[in-house]
C-alpha cells in the first residue's frame, strides 16, 4: 500500500495549531510511516502538489492570497480538514470583522508607527473586508476546533481518520479549547 | 388523601416513567429523574421565559413544539426530549447565537467555563454554517468591580431577572429590538454612574463571558449560580 | 337609557334627515382626507348655501375605493363620484334634483355587487362623529336588548351559533374564547380590543375604527356583559391619530348617552373603556405583547399558556379579541346567530374586509362573504390589474402570509384553505403583485420587516429572521449559492418551528410560499445571476462575496 500524502497548510492563523500538531512528539513517527508530509511549512516544499490524500489547513482566509490558496488546495485534496478555531470560526484574525482592515492597518502601521509611517501596499496581498472561516469558501470535510486542538485531539483524529475508525469529534474539542 | 392522590401526575418522558406534582414544569420533573434537558435562559431560582427555545420538547399528541421550562404535566403526558427534529433545531439555535455577535473562545474570559460553549460541544456543533454578522459592539469597563462586553452577550435576561427579582433593584434591562437589542443599565448610563448596588449577582448568572469580574485573569473565572435557589429557601423560610 | 329612548333619538335623528332634500355625503376616511376631502366638504358647503337648496352635507367613514377618492356619494339617488375636488363642488350642488354629473360619476357597480356588507354596513353612511346616527341605524339596541333580556350565557351561545372567528388572524372560534373567560374564576376581569393594526397595507382595522366606532365599543360593551368584565382596553396605534380621536369622541358620546358607565340601561352592568396607545411596536399586536405593553411593562410576548383567557391583563381573566371581531358582535347579536352562520363558507363564517393594495385597479376597502374565490376578489372587485400587466402573486395575511400565485386563485376564501396553500387570512391584507414583481425580492421585503419588528426575546425569530435576510440579500445582488439556498430552507423550519410567538412562527412564510411557488425565480437568481422581473440590481463578478462552492 502506497503511503498516504498529507499536506498542511498555514493560512492567517498564528501557527499554533501546527506547533500542537508537533505536539504529537514520538507519535509523530508512527504517522510518518503512514503517511507523507508532502507540502507544509514544516517542510522545504515551494508549490502545493497536484493531488493530496488529506490537507490540513490552520487559519482563516484574510487577505486574497488567502482566498487564493484555499481554493487551489481544495481543488487539489482529496480530504479537507479545517485545523483549530481559526480556520473554522475566523477567531482572533476575524476581531477585526466588526471594525474593518483600514482601522487595523491605521493603527499598525500609522498611528503606531515611531519612524516612516505608511501602509505596505507592495508584495503583501490585500486584506479580505471580512476575514472568514475556510467553510464559507470551500467544502470542508472534516472540522477539528480547538486554539489549538491538543496533541491527542490530532492523533485521535488523524489515526482515525487514516483508518476509517469511528471518530466522534466533540467528545474530542471544542471551540477554544 | 383522596386529593393527595389527585395532586400526584404520572407521565412518560424519553419512554421513562415518571411522577410529578400537579404545577411542576415537564423540566423540573425530568432534571429529578436525570434526564437531560438542553437549557440556556433557564436557571434554577429566577422566573422562567422561554426565550432561548433550547428546551423544546415534543408532547405526543401535538404538533407544537413546547418550551420544557414552563409547561406544566399533565396525566399521562408523553414526552420527547431528544428527537431527530428537536436537535436539529438545538444545533441551529446554538448557531445562530454564535453568528449573531463576537463570540471568539479562544480569548474569552469564561473560555472553559462558559454555557454557550459547553452546549454547542455537548450539542455536536463544530462550525458555524451561518454566516457571521460581525456586529460592532461596546464594551463598558466603567464600573470598578466588572465589566460588560456586548459581544459576548446572547440576551438570556438572566441578569435582568436576577436584578429584578433577587437583588430587587432592576438595573439591568432590554434596550431596542430584534437584532438590535442589548441589555443596559438604568436608562442606558455607564454601568459605572448607574444606581447599581455592586452585588455582583448578575455576573454569578450569565451564561457567558459577557459580564465578568475585573479581579478575575484570564480563563480562571468559574461562575457559582447555585446560590440562587438556596436564597430564595432562606428567604421563604424567614 | 332604556330601549325606548334609544327608538326616541332614532326617530328624531330620522326627522331631521327628513327636513333635507338631498344629502351629499363626503368619505372623509384617511385616504380621501389626504386627497383634499376637507376643502371638498368646505366647498360643497358653501355651494350649497349660495344656490339656496335644501342640502345636507355629511362626512362619513369609508365608502371603499380609496384609490378613486374623494369619494361622494349622492342620496336619495345614489350616485357615487369619484376623484372629486372643492372646484367639483359648485357641479354637484347644481345637479341635485336632476342628473347625475356625468364626469364625475364611476361606475364602481361590478366592485359593489360582489360585496355583502356587515362590518362595513355603516361606514359611508353614517357621520362616525354623531353617535345619534350610529343609534339610528340600530346602533345600541343589541346591547340594550342583551342587557335587558338576554343572560350572559345566552350572548356567549349567540357567538358560538354564529361560528364567528377571530378576526385578527388566528381565527379562533370566537364564541368558545368568549365562554372560557367566562368560565374563568375572578371577581375581576377585562376585555380588550386589538387595534394595533400593523401589517404594511393593511387598513381594514382603521377604517372600521374611523368610519364606525362605536360598532366597536358596542361589540366590547356586548362582550363584556357575555364575560363578566367592568373594564375594557382598547389597544389603537398611536399612528392612527384620526381613529383614536373618533374612538375618543366615541367613547364620550356613549357615557353622555349611559351606554357606558354604571348600572348601563338600569341595570346592574357596569362597564367602562380607556384608550390605550401603542408606540409603533409591531409584535405588540400579539396577544401577550399587547397586554405587556398596557401594563406599562416592555412589550414582548411571553410563552402560552396560561392563556389571557386565564391569566392576562394584570393577571385576571382576559378576554382580548381585534377590531374586526367586536364590529361583528353587534349584528349578530341582532339578527341571530344562524343568520350570520348562513353567511360564508363550511368552516369559516359570515365577511371578511380585506384591504386590497398593489397592483390592482380598484385599490381600497372590501368586505365579502367567505368562501368567495380569491379569482373574484382581484378580477371582479379588485378590477384585475392595470396597465396592461399579467397577475403574479396575491399576499395574504401581511408580513406572516404567503404569496399565492395565479394557479391557486380559483380557491375559496377561508381560514383553512389560506393554511393550506401556505398563506394564512392573516387581519385582512391583501397585496396584488403583478410580473414587475420579483418574488425574491418581495421575500426578501417582508423579511427585512419582520427582523426589524421582532421584539428580540427569542433566539430563532431574533437572529434567524436576520440571518434569512441576509441571504436574501445575497440571492438578490447575486451573490447566493445554492448552498445557501438549503440554509435557508433549513433556517425556516427552525424560525416557523421554534419561534416564541405567531410573529416569528410565521414569519418564515413568505420565504416558504415563494419557494413553493415561484422556486424557478430563486435558480435563476443563483444560478444564472438573472433577476426575471428586472428588479434586482445584480452586478457580475461579485468579488470579496461569497462564491460557489467547490
Amino acid at each position: 500500500m502506497s503511503k498516504l500524502k498529507l499536506a498542511t497548510v498555514w493560512l492567517d492563523g498564528c501557527s499554533g495549531c501546527h506547533m500542537s500538531f508537533l505536539d504529537m512528539d514520538e507519535r509523530l513517527i508512527e504517522l510518518a510511516e503512514l503517511a507523507d508530509v508532502v507540502y507544509s511549512p514544516l517542510v522545504d516544499t515551494k508549490e502545493f502538489p497536484d493531488e493530496v490524500d488529506i490537507a490540513l489547513v490552520e487559519g482563516a482566509v484574510a487577505s486574497e492570497d488567502d482566498e487564493k490558496k484555499i481554493r487551489k488546495i481544495r481543488a487539489h485534496s482529496k480530504l479537507l480538514i479545517a485545523m483549530g478555531d481559526c480556520a473554522i470560526t475566523g477567531n482572533v484574525p476575524s476581531m477585526r470583522n466588526p471594525i474593518g482592515p483600514e482601522a487595523i492597518l491605521n493603527r499598525a502601521y500609522i498611528e503606531n508607527a515611531d519612524a516612516q509611517p505608511q501602509i505596505p501596499c507592495v508584495v503583501v496581498p490585500k486584506l479580505l473586508r471580512i476575514v472568514r472561516p475556510i467553510h464559507e469558501f470551500v467544502k470542508v470535510d472534516v472540522f477539528l476546533p480547538g486554539c489549538p486542538p491538543s496533541a491527542d485531539t490530532f492523533h485521535t483524529a488523524l489515526t482515525a481518520l487514516v483508518t476509517g475508525a469511528p471518530l466522534d469529534i466533540p467528545a474530542l474539542t471544542r471551540f477554544g479549547a | 388523601m383522596s386529593e393527595t392522590v389527585s395532586n400526584v401526575k404520572t407521565l412518560v418522558i424519553d419512554e421513562q416513567e415518571v411522577s410529578a406534582l400537579a404545577g411542576q414544569t415537564i423540566l423540573d420533573v425530568a432534571r429529578e429523574n436525570d434526564i437531560y434537558i438542553p437549557t440556556l435562559c433557564h436557571l434554577e431560582g429566577l422566573s422562567n421565559v422561554g426565550a432561548c427555545r433550547l428546551c423544546l420538547v415534543e408532547i405526543k399528541g401535538g404538533n407544537k413544539l413546547l418550551p420544557a421550562c414552563v409547561t406544566t404535566v399533565f396525566e399521562g403526558m408523553e414526552v420527547s426530549t431528544h428527537t431527530e427534529r428537536l436537535q436539529k433545531h438545538r444545533r441551529m439555535i446554538l448557531e445562530l447565537l454564535f453568528a449573531e455577535r463576537n463570540h471568539i473562545c479562544s480569548v474569552c474570559v469564561a473560555n472553559g467555563h462558559c454555557e454557550l460553549q459547553a452546549l454547542a460541544q455537548d450539542q455536536g456543533v463544530t462550525h458555524i454554517s451561518l454566516p457571521y454578522r460581525n456586529p460592532e459592539l461596546t464594551v463598558d469597563a466603567s464600573l470598578a468591580q466588572f465589566t460588560v462586553d456586548h459581544n459576548r452577550c446572547i440576551l438570556c435576561t438572566r441578569c435582568v431577572r436576577v436584578c429584578a427579582e433577587i437583588e430587587g433593584a432592576h438595573v439591568w434591562d432590554v434596550m431596542g429590538r430584534g437584532i438590535n437589542s442589548i441589555v443596559i443599565t438604568d436608562l442606558h448610563d455607564n454601568w459605572g454612574s448607574s444606581s447599581c448596588t455592586r452585588c455582583g449577582k448578575c455576573v454569578q448568572v450569565c451564561p457567558t463571558g459577557a459580564l465578568f469580574d475585573k479581579s478575575k485573569v484570564g480563563s480562571d473565572h468559574p461562575k457559582y449560580p447555585d446560590f440562587l435557589p438556596y436564597l430564595n429557601l432562606m428567604r421563604e423560610a424567614q | 337609557m332604556t330601549i325606548e329612548e334609544l327608538e326616541q333619538i332614532a326617530k328624531s335623528v330620522c326627522q331631521e334627515n327628513e327636513k333635507y332634500d338631498f344629502e351629499v355625503n363626503v368619505c372623509m376616511d384617511l385616504a380621501c382626507s389626504s386627497q383634499g376631502a376637507q376643502q371638498l366638504k368646505d366647498a360643497l358647503v358653501k355651494a350649497a348655501e349660495t344656490s339656496g337648496k335644501n342640502v345636507h352635507i355629511r362626512r362619513t367613514g369609508c365608502m371603499g375605493p380609496c384609490s378613486s377618492g374623494p369619494l361622494v356619494r349622492v342620496d336619495p339617488e345614489e350616485a357615487l363620484y369619484h376623484h372629486v375636488n372643492a372646484d367639483h363642488a359648485e357641479a354637484i350642488v347644481n345637479s341635485l334634483g336632476g342628473a347625475p354629473v356625468p364626469d364625475l360619476q364611476c361606475d364602481l357597480n361590478e366592485h359593489f355587487d360582489k360585496q355583502v356588507r356587515v362590518v362595513l354596513e355603516n361606514a359611508g353612511y353614517i357621520d362616525p362623529e354623531k353617535i345619534d346616527e350610529y343609534i339610528a341605524r340600530d346602533g345600541y339596541k343589541a346591547l340594550l336588548t342583551a342587557l335587558t333580556e338576554m343572560t350572559p350565557n345566552g350572548v356567549v351561545h349567540r357567538i358560538t351559533e354564529s361560528g364567528l372567528r377571530g378576526r385578527g388572524g388566528g381565527g379562533y372560534p370566537t364564541g368558545l374564547k368568549w365562554g372560557t373567560v367566562a368560565k374563568a374564576s375572578g371577581d375581576v376581569k377585562y376585555v380588550v380590543c386589538n387595534g394595533d393594526e400593523g401589517d404594511p397595507g393593511a387598513f381594514m382595522d382603521r377604517s372600521v375604527m374611523e368610519g364606525d366606532p362605536h360598532r366597536v365599543i358596542e361589540g366590547m360593551a356586548l362582550a363584556a356583559y357575555a364575560v363578566g368584565a367592568s373594564k375594557g382596553f382598547i389597544y389603537v396605534r398611536a399612528e392612527y391619530p384620526t381613529a383614536v380621536g373618533r374612538l375618543t369622541a366615541g367613547l364620550r358620546d356613549a357615557r353622555r348617552r349611559g351606554l357606558l358607565g354604571n348600572n348601563i340601561c338600569n341595570t346592574p352592568f357596569n362597564f367602562d373603556i380607556e384608550i390605550r396607545l401603542g408606540a409603533g411596536a409591531f409584535v405588540c399586536g400579539e396577544e401577550t405583547a399587547l397586554l405587556a405593553s398596557i401594563e406599562g411593562k416592555r412589550g414582548t410576548p411571553r410563552p402560552r399558556p396560561p392563556y389571557p383567557a386565564v391569566s392576562g391583563l394584570f393577571g385576571k381573566p382576559t378576554l382580548i379579541n381585534n377590531v374586526e371581531t367586536y364590529a361583528n358582535i353587534a349584528p349578530i347579536v341582532r339578527n341571530g346567530g344562524k343568520w350570520f352562520a348562513n353567511m360564508g363558507s363550511e368552516r369559516s363564517k359570515g365577511t371578511k374586509v380585506f384591504a386590497l393594495t398593489g397592483k390592482i385597479a380598484n385599490t381600497g376597502l372590501v368586505e365579502v362573504p367567505m368562501g368567495i374565490k380569491l379569482r373574484e376578489i382581484i378580477e371582479v372587485i379588485g378590477g384585475g390589474v392595470p396597465g396592461g400587466h399579467t397577475f403574479k402573486a396575491v399576499q395574504t395575511g401581511g408580513p406572516s402570509g404567503g404569496c399565492i400565485p395565479a394557479e391557486m386563485l380559483d380557491v375559496g376564501v377561508s381560514y383553512d384553505a389560506l393554511v393550506r396553500l401556505g398563506s394564512i387570512m392573516g387581519s385582512g391584507g391583501m397585496i396584488v403583485m403583478d410580473d414587475t414583481s420579483c418574488m425574491v425580492n418581495v421575500a426578501r421585503f417582508f423579511i427585512e420587516f419582520c427582523m426589524t419588528e421582532s421584539c428580540g426575546k427569542c433566539i430563532p425569530c431574533r437572529a434567524g429572521t436576520a440571518q434569512m435576510f441576509t441571504l436574501l440579500t445575497r440571492f438578490c445582488n447575486g451573490s447566493g449559492t445554492m448552498d445557501d439556498l438549503e440554509l435557508l430552507e433549513s433556517l425556516c423550519s427552525t424560525v416557523k418551528e421554534a419561534s416564541l410567538c405567531g410573529l416569528g412562527q410565521t414569519a418564515p412564510n413568505p420565504v416558504l410560499s415563494t419557494l413553493k411557488y415561484f422556486r424557478n425565480e430563486y435558480i435563476e437568481h443563483i444560478v444564472h445571476k438573472r433577476c426575471p422581473a428586472g428588479v434586482c440590481n445584480i452586478q457580475a463578478p461579485v468579488t470579496d462575496q461569497k462564491e460557489v462552492l467547490a
